[in-house]
């Protein structure tokens, strides 16, 4: 490998790569096997993290960002005058090792801009993840990115060496995408999420019987949509999630807020703000569809169809549904304590635990760590103390916001405490 | 009105050796007890001294008497909190165990309970010390053909990261040192091992010189810090969530860092 060539490419080619959000290497399930290199078996570790705080856990890279495509909002797209590049196999297996025997990072995320054909840049980044699994006897974290187009024996193939493979969907609605990216089709992003969905399904059938089945992308599929590109409403981006969590069994769906990259009269110009805070909101949202039994229409619906920036998404849904409230932490049930504002899952099963040997008061609570400056509206406890005056939603919303200014003045990023 | 007798336990700063120590406080039924470590004893010290020797026997009694009585979660806390190597931290546990051989039932989820809270608290900042050293532990390839990283953790954390690094990196020799505390974990391609290094007069941990480290570890260490410059997007750029994650404290030992 000759250092300064390989140096140049990185540069380029992870450069290019950096504007996907994906950073997980977590919910695989491949643990060392035969003394070889690596294990991916825990939650995936963020070894280092950017100057915008973002987890830094996998060699994220594109494989080439040569491209025959013209997406509006791509850096990558081919009217796009930057400097081109294209790594060899060989070279991303050595990067991805070396790296790997340092502690540097978790495993290789692997994209690529479409040179020739879809199925051409397949067959590279499959070739890639061959290596390493048969080669290098690797059992770091692998993740490809599915080519939209390319043929369902491939995907199957990079099912067999990835942990987790994806397609990103981009943009959120089909009008979008035909104003911003006409070449493309969604049809061609759906194809192959339908057939890792299947593998997916006919590998867990196939391993209750035997149990040598080969694994298949055991880490799931996953895709990314891009906000504010193309002047969707949240309910839009909610729901198409939604439709593509359901549909396809995802384990994770991303939004990034669009960064301007060009004067494209199509897309935000260049110093338009990155939409950071509606970002977090979004992922705020998609936590209480996967995690606190909240259905995406509770939160967003013809008569609310975007998000509140002041509010995060759980605290707006209690203050338009105060006849819910209060809720008593000594008798109510898990997802019930899960809808109180301020309450994240871990409080709540504290609160589950403790309540078992004696009634749980404020100070109880207090001591456990729960955040009581929102939540002491909703809830009651053991004391004869609570919230009595009868405040209705935009009462409390005024209070709340008094109280904690800063909170809500600060942009947050996705990768903060969600419900801290 | 008898006034109890204080006991001081000396002991070797080792758990089987605080375990030991809670051990004859049972058999003796002690009432009050301060445990010491030698380095530190107090010479005005009222009242009785014992010299605990560590014994793995009754060590081992002890703990398999606290496993029965607390969660796997439950024990693994006193452990880590037990490294948490803070003041006094040996009469908060042994309030722990005492309380955990009354109760009928395991109290390690009675997060209302202040001995229990107090515990997990600590085991906690432990637990994120555990964490932080398996992400931020950086390997450099030594011309012994050993993977060698150096780390001064502000807990004794290395018992508890031992089999992270084990499993993961089964096919390399690999070194994870503790220069705060003078000794660390070797990995043979068989076993992980305690052990101490006379490190070279003037070694300096943050630097990669070619007397101790092969010519391509310079290269990997300059891609890998490229590579983490371009991943920084400037337009987002928010230093006070980066130092929040990354405390300053770390970034000596942090390749990326060394720019
Ligand atoms: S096909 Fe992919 S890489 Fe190519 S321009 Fe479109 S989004 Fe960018």
């Amino acid at each position: 490998m000759s250092f300064e060539r390989t140096q140049e490419k990185l540069k380029i080619l992870a450069d290019a790569a950096k504007y996907d959000v994906s950073c997980a290497s977590s919910g695989s399930n491949r643990s060392n096997t035969n003394k070889g290199l690596g294990d991916a078996t825990g939650m995936g570790i963020c070894h280092s993290y950017t100057e915008d705080g973002r987890c830094v856990s996998l060699l994220k890279i594109l494989l080439t960002n040569y491209c025959i495509f013209d997406c509006a909002y791509c850096v990558t797209r081919k009217s796009n005058d930057i400097k081109r590049a294209a790594f060899q196999v060989q070279e991303v297996v050595d990067l991805t090792i070396n790296f790997y025997r340092r502690n540097y990072i978790e495993g290789l995320f692997l994209s690529s801009g479409i040179f020739k054909s879809a199925d051409y840049t397949m067959e590279r980044l499959v070739a890639v993840a061959k290596k390493l699994r048969l080669e290098e006897n690797f059992n770091g974290y692998i993740h490809l990115k599915s080519i939209p187009g390319a043929s369902d024996e491939l995907m199957k193939e990079a099912g067999l060496y990835a942990d987790r493979l994806s397609v990103n969907i981009e943009i959120p609605t089909k009008e979008g995408l035909k104003l911003l990216a006409p070449e493309k089709n969604r049809e061609d992003f759906i194809k192959p999420m339908i057939k890792v969905k299947n593998e997916i399904i006919q590998y867990q059938s196939e391993k209750k019987i035997i149990k040598s089945t080969p694994k298949f992308a055991p880490a799931g599929q996953s895709t990314q949509m891009i906000i504010g590109a193309s002047g969707e409403s949240d309910q839009q981006i909610m729901w198409t999630s939604n439709y593509f969590y359901k549909k396809f069994n995802l384990k994770r769906v991303y939004y990034s807020g669009y960064i301007p990259i060009s004067y494209d009269s199509r897309l935000p110009q260049i110093g338009t703000d990155v939409p950071m805070l509606r970002e977090n909101r979004l992922y705020q949202t998609d936590w209480l569809m996967r995690f606190y039994g909240f259905e995406v229409h509770e939160i967003l619906n013809n008569e609310h169809q975007n998000l509140d920036l002041d509010v995060d998404p759980k605290l707006g849904w209690a203050l338009r549904n105060m006849d819910f409230f209060p809720v008593d932490v000594n008798k109510a049930d898990k997802l019930m304590l899960a809808r109180i504002p301020g309450l994240g899952m871990k409080s709540v099963y504290k609160i589950i635990q403790a309540r078992q040997f004696r009634k749980l008061n404020w100070d109880h609570l207090k001591r456990m760590g729960v955040a009581l400056n929102r939540a002491k509206y909703f809830l009651v406890c053991d004391s004869r103390d609570f919230e009595r005056r009868d405040l209705t939603g935009p009462q409390l919303k005024s209070i709340i916001l008094q109280n904690s200014t800063s909170k809500y003045q600060t942009i947050l990023s996705p990768q903060l405490n969600l419900f801290g | 009105m008898v006034i109890p007798e204080e006991h001081t336990l000396i002991y070797d700063g080792t758990f089987d050796g605080f375990l030991t120590g809670v051990f004859h406080i049972y058999e003796l039924k002690l009432q009050t007890v301060i445990f010491q470590k030698p380095e530190n004893l107090q010479e005005s010290l009222f009242g009785n001294k014992v010299e605990i020797t560590t014994d793995l026997e009754k060590a081992d009694r002890v703990w398999k008497g606290i496993k029965s009585k607390t969660s796997a979660k439950g024990s693994y806390r006193l452990y880590s909190a037990f490294l948490s190597e803070q003041p006094q931290i040996e009469t908060l546990l042994l309030k722990y165990i005492q309380q955990a051989f009354k109760s009928s039932r395991p109290i390690d989820s009675d997060f209302s309970n202040e001995t229990v809270l107090k515990v997990s608290q600590i085991a906690k900042s432990v637990g994120r010390e555990k964490h932080r050293m398996e992400a931020f532990v950086r390997f450099r390839l030594t011309n012994d053909g050993i993977y060698f990283a150096s780390v001064e953790p502000d807990f004794d954390v290395l018992p508890l990261i031992s089999k992270h690094f084990k499993s993961r990196y089964a096919d390399q020799k690999w070194i994870i040192y503790d220069l705060k505390r003078g000794y660390g974990l070797y990995y043979d391609l068989e076993k992980v091992e305690l052990m101490q290094l006379s490190l070279p007069e003037g070694f300096d941990a943050t630097k990669t010189k070619s007397d101790y480290f092969t010519a391509s570890e310079l290269e990997f260490q300059t891609l890998w810090q490229d590579y983490f410059e371009s991943t920084n997007i400037a337009s987002r750029k928010n230093m006070k969530l980066h130092v929040q994650h990354v405390p300053k404290r770390y970034w000596k030992y942090l390749s990326e860092k060394l720019r």
